[in-house]
């Protein structure tokens, strides 16, 4: 990795370098009734929208990479034919501008399932090819667990990350784009007084993440808890909202309709992101559920992120971005879920 | 269903052209007014059906019809012969709207157990037959539901087409918070406000959340509604239950969980 240093206010001079393509950045969204800040990414008009010091977001990036609805195909009928079009949705790079970690390492695990399977997601992988992304340290807010999952850094799938110091940036440079990019503004090879200052700062970082799970053996251990009685505990909690799921980096569960348009002329097939917590998610043909219970598909749903993926790729699913925790409104956190499952083996928060 | 005028062909299939009736009973008529809404999709929406029958749209009337959609609930005892009526020209009664479905805003009169002392208040000397407001399915079999108070005018639209292809019709299982955080709003619980959106059934595109008023449910239950949990939320966020109350009863899509709740903690209804 190639190091570069710039000074704070350069960071003005990179955004507008950049400019010539829609920036999505963390912006500030409203304020709760307690006066807290919320923030969810969006398109920026300009530099002084980002809210770079933001802690999370309510939601993820996901819209601009996995949208909640798109098509998959559309047609035009005529009275005895019908002609098919694709269209993958990516018509312009787009910048990811302020992305933390947790985020990054999200994108990178949906490339596992979207990009690099048997299976890849054209539509997915047009957008991700046409991303151009400069992540940016975070500060964890009480709800992060991240480093848990192995998901507090991230070395690859940005072409910038920036890291904030006293009064400059350290970059870590991952692509040649962003190093010819970073020549265009006042930058310096890192030395070694910014190499500890960088040091410094991720130390900093990581003293502020309290919340932790436990995932030593975790794997086996829920298939050993498959039938705990926690789990009912967390199904009369839940809502089967979906919420979870929809706030969620790297949930990418979907479900297909068709439609015909009213001049029964058009039609198209669409693409809408799903939840394994919906009533009528493992519903078949023919009608039966296979999860017709709240805490089956609450179970799937851990199951999937902390046990089915580890197995198939070494690595959670789940990037500790505590959103779905924070966005539950029957306070259902993964901290305390997977605690409960241990069995009190630990007091995760 | 046999249906007698054409629609010419879809993929050399050939369609029917159903003949449609609309009606209201004791409603204001919202519902119908929808449907007159969407201009930019209003001449092929009723290109797909043969219109013999809607009073708020044209002068022309025939019973001879083969979808009845009826927005209203029943409030009067004239409304139920009228109603079995239209059951008995239709080969489809679709129920519009919330009143229809669950009697609506009307229902919220059954909380006076004096219904003479209600005539009095509003009618004053002038009193007229009432009753209880009930939804239809109370006096006649439906084979449909549209709801929501008004109808969104995309789903009717949606149902209408896939009457006209033949296609099953679908309700969304999930609740309004599926639309409500695709739609990227912030929660109403975090600004303070009540909000029956976890409950709700969902197809509105979280129309008030969205507009950042909090759901009064009045498209009545989502399929694995979680109440028990509702509740908790609601004392969590200092919200008094009473309020939950009042907007569960409001559009009388709840009616059953509203009497549970009262009878297990719940605040009487002369109490504030």
């Amino acid at each position: 990795m190639i190091f570069k240093v710039f000074p704070a206010e350069e960071l003005a001079a990179l955004y507008e370098l950049l400019a010539v393509n829609p920036i999505v950045g963390p912006v500030l969204k409203g304020r709760d009734k307690k006066d807290n800040a919320l923030y969810d990414f969006a398109l920026t008009s300009g530099f002084a929208d980002l809210a770079l010091d933001y802690g999370q977001t309510m939601h993820s990036a996901k819209k601009f990479f996995l949208p909640h609805r798109e098509d998959l195909c559309t047609f035009t009928l005529s009275d005895h034919d019908w002609d098919k079009h694709v269209d993958y949705g990516a018509y312009q790079h787009t910048v990811l501008f302020g992305l933390h970690p947790c985020d990054i390492n999200a994108l990178n695990k949906l490339d596992k399932v979207l990009m690099e399977s048997v299976y890849p997601n054209p539509f997915y992988g047009a957008k991700r090819s046409n991303m151009f992304i400069v992540g940016h340290s975070c500060s964890p807010t009480p709800s992060c667990f991240c480093r848990s999952m192995a998901s507090d850094s991230v070395i690859r799938g940005f072409d910038l990350f920036l890291t904030r110091l006293d009064d400059s940036y350290f970059a870590e440079v991952n692509s040649a784009k962003a190093y010819h990019l970073l020549e265009k503004i006042k930058s310096y090879h890192a030395t070694d007084r910014d190499h500890k200052l960088f040091r410094h700062a991720v130390s900093e970082k990581n003293k502020k993440i309290t919340a932790q799970v436990d995932t030593s053996d975790l794997t086996k251990i829920l298939d050993m808890e498959f039938h705990a009685d926690v789990w009912q505990e967390w199904g009369d909690k839940c809502l089967s909202c979906g919420t979870c799921a929809n706030v969620c980096p790297t949930c990418y569960c979907y479900g297909v309709e068709e439609e015909v348009d009213l001049d029964l002329r058009h039609a198209r097939k669409e693409k809408l992101l799903y939840s394994c917590n919906l009533v009528d998610f493992a519903e078949v043909a023919g009608g039966h559920n296979f999860r017709p219970e709240s805490h089956t598909r609450l179970k799937y749903r851990y199951y999937h992120k902390h046990r089915g993926f580890v197995e198939a790729y070494e690595e959670s699913l789940c990037v500790g971005c505590g959103r779905c925790g924070n966005a539950c409104l029957a306070d259902i956190t993964v901290p305390e879920v997977i605690a409960s499952v241990r069995g009190g083996d630990n007091n995760g928060k | 269903m046999s249906i007698q005028g054409s629609l010419g062909t879809f993929l050399g299939v050939e369609m029917a052209k159903p003949k449609v009736g609309f009606f209201e009973l004791s409603s204001c008529e919202g519902c119908q007014l929808q449907l007159l809404n969407n201009e930019a999709t209003l001449l092929e929406f009723l290109s797909l059906l043969e219109v013999v029958y809607f009073r708020e749209g044209m002068t022309e009337k025939s019973n001879d019809y083969d979808i009845a959609f009826v927005e209203g609930s029943i409030t009067r005892d004239d409304e139920i012969e009228r109603l079995k009526e239209i059951r008995h020209n239709a080969k489809i009664v679709v129920a519009l709207g919330s009143c229809a479905c669950f009697g609506g805003v009307n229902q919220l009169k059954n909380r006076f157990h004096d219904l003479e002392w209600v005539k009095k208040e509003v009618y004053g000397d002038y009193p007229i037959s009432t009753r209880k407001a009930a939804p239809i399915a109370d006096f006649i079999d439906i084979d449909l539901e549209i709801y929501g108070c008004p109808v969104k005018k995309e789903e009717v639209e949606r149902i209408v087409s896939r009457l006209v292809l033949g296609k099953a019709v679908t309700h969304p299982q999930y609740p309004v918070c599926m639309e409500c955080k695709a739609n990227e709003n912030i929660c109403l619980f975090e600004l303070g406000e009540p909000c029956l959106g976890p409950v709700t059934r969902a197809g509105c595109d979280s129309w008030c959340p969205s507009n950042r008023l909090g759901c009064w449910g009045c498209r009545g239950p989502a399929p694995a509604a979680n109440f028990k949990q509702l509740k908790e939320i609601v004392k969590r966020y200092n919200i008094p239950v009473e309020r939950l109350l009042d907007r569960l009863e409001c559009f009388g899509g709840f009616q059953n969980i509203v009497t549970d709740m009262r009878g297990s903690g719940g605040k009487g209804e002369n109490e504030t």
